[in-house]
């Protein structure tokens, strides 16, 4: 239904680039995620996709169709914005309905329509209530709603759950996800948060600075990072990156080694540390541990791990795990191989 | 104990303040009420005695009567038009960045600074006078004969000076109000495939709603009693062409000395603002709930 191809876009704001010379395709269908720091241009690039922004350079090509002159409204999009931006005037019935009024359909097929958005997104009780009578999570899905109703080549999500708590940004998250496999629409969809983009997508876009790091599957991106950017990026906790003298035996400017990645014991191994603070999280334990020489690690270890603050440890990297970054940050090993 | 000790003190502590007020509004107002129940006037010291409507009578029956209430609610609709519409125009001007936004907002926001006096009087002798008026010139520059505007359409040009002072005051709070609209709403109708026309109707006139409704309410209030500008330019003339309630409520007390007759027809201003007021909240009011 929908290709997204991106060529050479650029977008400037005064004398600031926000987007370089960017290229990107977009396959049909697919569920993808725009992930980076704040400031990376990803909420822009979205833009530039639905067409809030005019693009400086470059042109955007929607199912082999040029639309980098076309106004938003033409292009055939739907987007969920961080904000909802819910008309607040207007009862939720009204809210959904809106673009469909705008388009000029006969009131019979727009509540045909309203109707099984409601019943899709769980909101038939609160049609006739006004979105200020609605909690976070049912706001999100009225705008969501308003987004299917006009039955588009793709979704943008800029930010939907940001506003939301920690336990309904989970319950989101799937309904997103189940929202993605029924319909089987393309969904462009912006974070700065990598646990959104790993649980979400199929291809993950990592931004930084306006350019493109890397594009590739959640698992992808996990195993073989290809610069120090998407290896600190994506993983939570980050990865571990040590440089100095324990690099240069590998030859490399900086070693990278996930905390999963690294196995503890009492004695013996590759290097020995002082345990500082331990996370607990029940299912896992994060220790944070100094050693001498290579800097602060942190290592994951099984939940009911005991050991206290100030207690000598050994750590050992697993052989096969580690990650090998030359000296501009490009990566010259990855565990699987030579890159 | 304490709350009843501190409850008690601060009555007596406010109690000042409200009793000043209420004498304020209360004697005048009684005062006025008993009046117009007296054949009172000036002229005719020691002579008053009850007479029981018959100012009332007098008031309502007078010729000047019909004419004054028409020119009062015709002055008050369209300065209410003139400058809600114009504010709401001149407000979404005001939002669009442009060089110099902060200076032209300084002076447009001026008029409303002018005190009703001096701005009448800049109108009729700078600018509608038939000799040296900036209007004559313009008349006479491309040909036309000047207009004589205070005695030819006296009512119009009250309402033009009133206006230009009231545009600015719309403005202002319309221009506030647009700068609260969300940004991404705009956006979201956008894409939704409204067109600008349909933005501005859907989306920013019912956001602008409640500021609509502050701006009617507050302007009809003092619209009701505007006195200066007719005082000053046309002393309610020619004939009662310009007079409203307040101007002849004015001439009937201080011009005819007749301090009954004038306060009948204060009562019935009253009277008046009052079934204003609550047609006015009935039709808009519920604009200004939750």
């Amino acid at each position: 239904m929908c290709h997204l191809r991106l060529s050479n876009v650029s977008k400037r704001f005064g004398t600031q680039e926000v987007i370089r010379d960017l290229d990107l395709s977009i396959e049909d269908g697919a569920f993808v995620v725009f992930v980076g720091p704040s400031g990376c241009g990803k909420s822009t690039l979205l833009r530039l996709i639905a067409g809030l922004e005019d693009a400086s350079a470059g042109t955007i090509e929607i199912d082999d169709e040029d639309v980098t002159q076309l106004p938003p409204a033409r292009r055939g999009l739907s987007m969920v914005f961080q904000s909802y931006a819910l008309y607040p005037h207007m009862t939720v019935r009204a809210n959904i309905a809106f673009p469909l009024r705008m388009a000029g359909l006969d009131k019979a097929a727009v509540d045909r329509k309203v109707t099984e958005a409601a019943r899709v997104l769980n909101l038939t009780d609160y049609l006739s209530r006004k979105p200020r009578q609605l909690s976070g999570g049912q706001r999100q899905r009225v705008a969501i709603g308003r987004a299917i109703v006009r039955e588009p080549k793709a979704f943008l999500f800029d930010e939907p759950l940001s506003n939301l708590d920690a336990a309904l940004r989970v319950n989101m998250r799937l309904e997103i996800s189940e929202l993605h496999h029924q319909l089987g629409t393309t969904m462009i969809y912006v974070t700065h948060d990598q646990i959104e983009a790993m649980t979400m997508a199929d291809t993950i876009v990592v931004l930084n600075k306006g350019v493109v790091e890397q594009v590739g599957s959640p698992m992808e991106l996990y195993r073989r990072p290809a610069n120090l950017f998407v290896a600190g990026f994506i993983g939570s906790p980050r990865m571990n990156f040590i440089n100095g003298r324990e690099a240069a035996k590998l030859g490399a400017e900086v070693i990278g080694v996930r905390p999963e990645h690294i196995t503890l014991s009492p004695d013996g191994g590759t290097w020995r540390g002082e345990v500082g603070v331990a996370e607990h999280l029940g299912s896992d334990t994060f220790l944070h541990i100094k050693v001498d020489g290579v800097g602060q690690i942190t290592a994951r270890a099984p939940g009911e791990v005991d050991l206290r603050h100030g207690e000598t440890i050994s750590l050992t990297p697993e052989p096969g795990k580690m990650h090998l970054f030359g000296k501009t940050g490009e990566v010259i090993r990855t565990p699987e191989g030579v890159s | 104990m304490a709350t009843l000790h501190t409850q008690s003190t601060a009555r007596l502590m406010m109690s000042p303040s409200v009793i000043l007020l209420l004498a304020w509004m209360l004697i005048p107002l009684s005062m006025t009420l008993y009046f117009s129940f007296l054949r009172y006037n000036l002229l005719m010291p020691g002579m008053e005695e009850w007479t029981g409507f018959f100012n009332y009578q007098y008031f309502v029956t007078d010729p000047a009567f019909t004419a004054a209430l028409v020119n009062t609610l015709v002055l008050v609709a369209s300065v209410l038009v003139i400058s809600v519409g114009g504010g709401l125009l001149m407000a979404l001007l005001l939002d669009q960045p442009f060089f110099g936004r902060g200076i032209v907002r300084l002076l447009v926001i001026a008029p409303f600074f002018v005190m009703p006096t001096v701005s009448a009087l800049v109108w009729k002798n700078m600018l509608m006078h038939p000799v040296y008026g900036l209007f004559a010139w313009v008349a006479r520059g491309v040909g036309l004969e000047p207009v004589d505007w205070l005695s030819s359409a006296p009512l119009l040009s009250i309402i033009l000076i009133v206006s230009w002072q009231w545009l600015p005051f719309a403005a202002l709070i319309l221009l506030t109000a647009l700068q609260s609209l969300d940004e991404e709403q705009m956006e979201a109708a956008e894409m939704d495939g409204a067109s600008a026309l349909r933005r501005f109707v859907h989306i920013t006139l019912p956001h602008l709603s409640r500021a609509i409704t502050v701006v009617i309410l507050i302007e009809t209030i003092f619209l009701l009693s505007v006195f200066a500008e007719i005082l000053v330019t046309t002393s309610g003339g020619p004939g009662y062409d310009s007079t409203n309630l307040s101007y002849l409520i004015y001439t009937q007390a201080l011009l005819q000395f007749d301090v009954g007759g004038a306060s009948a027809g204060g009562i019935i201003a009253v009277i008046l603002a009052n079934i204003v007021a609550i047609f006015l909240i009935r039709l808009i009011g519920k604009n200004l709930e939750t």
